[in-house]
Order: structure tokens, then sequence, then C-alpha cells
């Protein structure tokens, strides 16, 4: 279940979620994902907006085998953390793969795919996957 | 500051209730905390209602005011307190502060949380309030699952085996067969553990905290009310602390870390003097085993990568090194969210008072409770001495 339907939720995070859009810190130098006003690890604010690469590898990872609500029937899946080429970490479903040929270290590539539907006639929303790397 | 003491404690049987609701067993607690302390509850000045997702799973908020009138206490200053599963905690730390402050004399603080009123994938989600919204629920991801994340690093740096963190619910169940008020109270075997079914891998079903309800109340007082209670053994909050982290594991720049830990811990051992080997009894949040396993570590009672050998040498039974969960843990005690990082020092409170029956701590004088919210992205810290 989501909370409360929403477009303009969905709408105003667009080009962070769609286009990998990240913050790279001017004091500490820091990249994070999403871009945000200001830099978790030091306090800095005004991070400059950049495009994220798409390439990363697998830091870890889960098979999801009992979801949300909004994420039931689409179980098994499998959510991990990815650290991109420069060091952003995105928290992300893997796709095209099996669960079980997954492992730590995995090289992966950013992928458009969509992720849930806020109800069954609600606004469907859509994100970055990762899939493995040619 | 004003010392401040808990003059009272009381709380329900943790358990599916289906015959009560969450104002039933938040008022049970708080009147059983309330004649425990022997004081006519019109003395108590300030309630805190310790809940995380009685706004999604009962649709109820206003709490205060809610318990208060279902207490028989309506004129009191009330408010809910929300920290996730560090609900509990956080409330404790505002009832400590209230009287320490010496605005408030006597409070209250009752942690609650109704779960079985939901379907279980629709308390998956309501859990999932407590992570962000954005950019870590959309992708699917569930609490075991960011658990799960944490787990597998784990294991990968430490070279540790699944089987040695299992071993953590084994010791919680064995605790709680001397608890009533434990929601399981029997005894698994680490094979049951490791065959049970894979939720978010590599956990396993019996290495989660159950989906369970319950309430627990404390009272808390200053020195001079004290002498209205006929109270000979006594309890003092000798430090409170609460401590946050980067909301996310995964953006935390080492997610085995868990800085929020020894924050917290360390600002409430300070307060109250102590180090961490003075600790007689802990209570650890291990709403899956590694994060038991992770405090341990993190407290120093054991090397990274090294803590599961205290499960496993019997150091966290009563007469061990660190006697740990001693009434089953969030475990096998149970875990009703916003209930249980008061139910912790409800249970430190009777082993330092005596009370705790064939799982006493002989000559327990201190006791520490960890509660988190989230994957510790908030903690609770609580640290308990018997003074009289
Ligand atoms: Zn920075």
């Amino acid at each position: 279940m989501v909370w409360a339907e929403s477009v303009p939720r969905v709408w105003r995070e667009r080009a962070k979620k769609y286009r990998l859009l990240g913050g790279k810190c001017p004091a500490c130098g820091s990249v994070v994902y999403p871009h945000r006003q200001v830099c978790p690890y030091c306090g800095s604010e005004g991070l400059q907006l950049v495009e994220l690469p798409r390439k990363g590898r697998v830091i870890s990872y889960t098979v999801i085998r009992h979801p949300p609500s909004d994420f039931v029937g689409k179980e098994p899946y499998v959510v991990a953390i990815v650290e991109l080429e420069g060091g952003a970490r995105v928290l992300a479903q893997l796709t095209d793969v099996k669960p079980e040929e997954v492992r730590e270290g995995m090289e992966v590539e950013a992928v458009f795919r969509r992720y849930r539907e806020q109800s069954p006639d609600g606004i469907i929303e859509y994100g970055i996957k990762f899939r493995p790397a040619h | 500051m004003k010392r401040v003491f808990i003059v009272g404690a009381g709380a329900t049987k943790v358990g599916e209730h289906w015959d009560r609701s969450l104002r039933d067993l938040a008022v049970e607690a708080l009147l059983a905390a309330v004649r425990d302390a022997g004081i006519d509850k019109r003395d108590v000045q300030a309630l805190y209602v310790g809940n995380m997702m009685s706004g999604e799973l009962q649709g109820q908020e206003h709490l205060g005011a809610l318990v208060a009138t279902w207490a028989g206490m309506a004129g009191v200053a009330a408010f809910k307190v929300e920290a996730a599963c560090a609900s509990g905690g956080a409330a404790l730390h505002q009832a400590y502060l209230a009287v320490a402050s010496g605005l408030y004399d006597c409070v209250a603080v009752v942690g609650v949380e109704k779960m079985t009123d939901a379907l279980p994938h629709d308390v998956t989600s309501a859990l999932l309030t407590a992570e962000d919204q954005e950019y870590v629920v959309f992708t699917g991801a569930t609490f075991v699952g960011l658990n799960a994340l944490v787990y597998r690093m784990y294991m990968s740096r430490y070279g540790v085996k699944q089987e040695d963190v299992a071993r953590f619910a084994v010791h919680c169940h064995k605790m709680a067969v001397n608890n009533p008020y434990a929601q399981f109270r029997r005894e698994v075997t680490l094979e049951e553990v490791m065959s049970s079914p894979p939720i978010a891998d590599p956990i396993r079903l019996l290495e989660c905290a159950p989906v369970g309800d319950g309430a627990a109340a404390l009272v808390l007082c200053n020195e001079d009310f004290l002498k209205r209670s006929p109270r000979d053994v006594l309890v003092e909050v000798a430090g409170s602390a609460v401590a946050t982290d980067i909301l996310s594991v995964h953006e935390r720049r080492d997610p085995l870390a868990m800085a929020g830990f020894r924050k917290a811990a360390e600002a409430a051992m300070k307060r109250a003097g102590i180090e961490a080997k003075d600790v007689d009894v802990l209570e650890v949040h291990d709403a899956f085993t590694v994060l038991g396993v992770l405090t341990l570590e993190a407290l120093g009672y054991a090397p990274p990568g090294k803590g599961w050998q205290l499960v496993a040498e019997g150091q966290l039974e009563p007469g061990g090194e660190i006697p740990t969960n001693t009434m089953g843990g969030l475990k096998a005690r149970g875990h009703p969210v916003g209930g249980t990082g008061v139910y912790q020092v409800f249970d430190i409170v009777r082993q330092l008072r005596g009370e705790a029956g064939a799982n006493q701590v002989e000559g327990a004088e201190i006791g520490l409770a960890q509660n988190l919210g989230g994957v510790a992205g908030t903690v609770a810290v609580h640290v308990l001495r018997r003074v009289r």
C-alpha cells in the first residue's frame, strides 16, 4: 500500500530518479545519490548537480521473499546496494538476473524499468534498476 | 539536573491479543505501573506514549489524550513520541528529561503497539514508514531486507558463518522460557533456526523478532516524590541518551560501523559515570540476530567479528560474562514495536530489584538497555542503577 496516492510526489522526483542525478559536495568531495541541498557527511551546502555514471558494482544484496503490500506478487526479487563509479551508492533492484546468480562485487549497469503501481488504477512509478554489465 | 528514579513498572504479556485493543493494552500496563509504584494515578503530571504505527494500523493518532482519557487521567500533559522501533526508548528519554529538568515531580511513560489488527504485508508496509519513502521504500526493500544487506556484509568481511550469528536467537528463546511476559516461552534449536524459511536472504524466519501486541509502562519521579512511595528497592535512571545516524544504511560510509550504537551508549554511560565493563545486565535490540552480535562488538564486549563467540560460550546467560536479553529479548520476549524500548527497561528493573525469578542475575546493580529505530537510524540508550 502506498499511504497516500500522489502524482506530484512522483513527478517532482522524476529527473533524479530517471537520470541518476546526484550531488557532489564542494567541501569534502563526497558524491551522493540523489542530489540534495546538504552533504550528509560534512554538512556543507550547495552540492553541485551531477549526472552519475551508470556503471557500478554490487556491494551487498538480498532476495526479498516477503514483500510489502505494493510489491506483492513480484517476489522473489533482488534489492542491492550498488556502488557507482566515483563512489555514490544507490539502493535499487537488480533485473535480468536470477537471484542465485547474483554475487557481491558483480559489475552492473543502470537500466530504466517499472517499479510499482500506487494502486490498480493509480500512477505507475518508474526508476533505475541494475542488470549485469556486458 | 534532578536525579530521576523509576518507582513503578508494569506490562502486559506480549502476544497475539485478539480480544484487546491498543488502548486496552496501554491502560493495563499504565495502571499496573501506577499500582506497582504505590501512588495515586492523579499524582502523575505528564504522560509520554511511545508508539510507532497506530496511525497506519489503527487509523488512530492523538494517543496522548486517548490513553489519558481511558486511563482516567485526562488533564495530564500527554502526547505520543515516535522514533520508529525506538519510540519506546525515545518516550522514556522525554519522561527522563521532564523529571530531570525539575518541571515535573512524577511522570509516566507507556510504550505500546498493536500489530495483529493488520495483515502481515500491511504490517511490513507500516514498518517501512521508518525508512526513506522516495529512495528506499520505493525499491521494494523491506526492513528484513535492509538488515539482510548488513548481515551479508558482516559475514563477508569477518568470515563469520550464519550458524554462529543465528545462535543469538537460540539464546533468547532459552531465556524467555522463564519469563511469564514473553511471547514465546519455548526453546528452539540451531537446526530449527537454520532450517526455517528465508525471509530476505540470508535472514531466516527464526532470526527475526516476531509480530506481536503489548504495552509496558514506567512511573518516574524525583527524589522528593520518592517519600510518597512505599518501595524500598529503587532504580535510578543514571543515564539517558538518544543518537541518530545517517538514516539509510547504504548511505553510511561503512554500513557496518553503526556509529549511533557507540554514540548513544557512550553518552548514557558518561552521564552515569560507568564503563561498559560495569554493566551487569544488558538488553540489546535484537530485531534480527545480526544486530545483537553487532551490538556486543560495538560496546566492546568482543572484537569485531567475534561477538558470536560470547553467545556460543554461554556468556550471555545469567552467571556469564555479560548477561544479555535475560528475559528473551526482542526475539522471544517479543517486539511490539513502540513498546519494546520500555519492555527492555521493565526487564532490567525486574533484574535490579531481584524479581527476575529463575533468570535472576545475582547481585545485579547496573543495567543498560539499547533500543534501535530503523536500521539504527535512531539509538536510545538507558543506564539503570539499583540504589537501595
Ligand atoms: Zn561533504
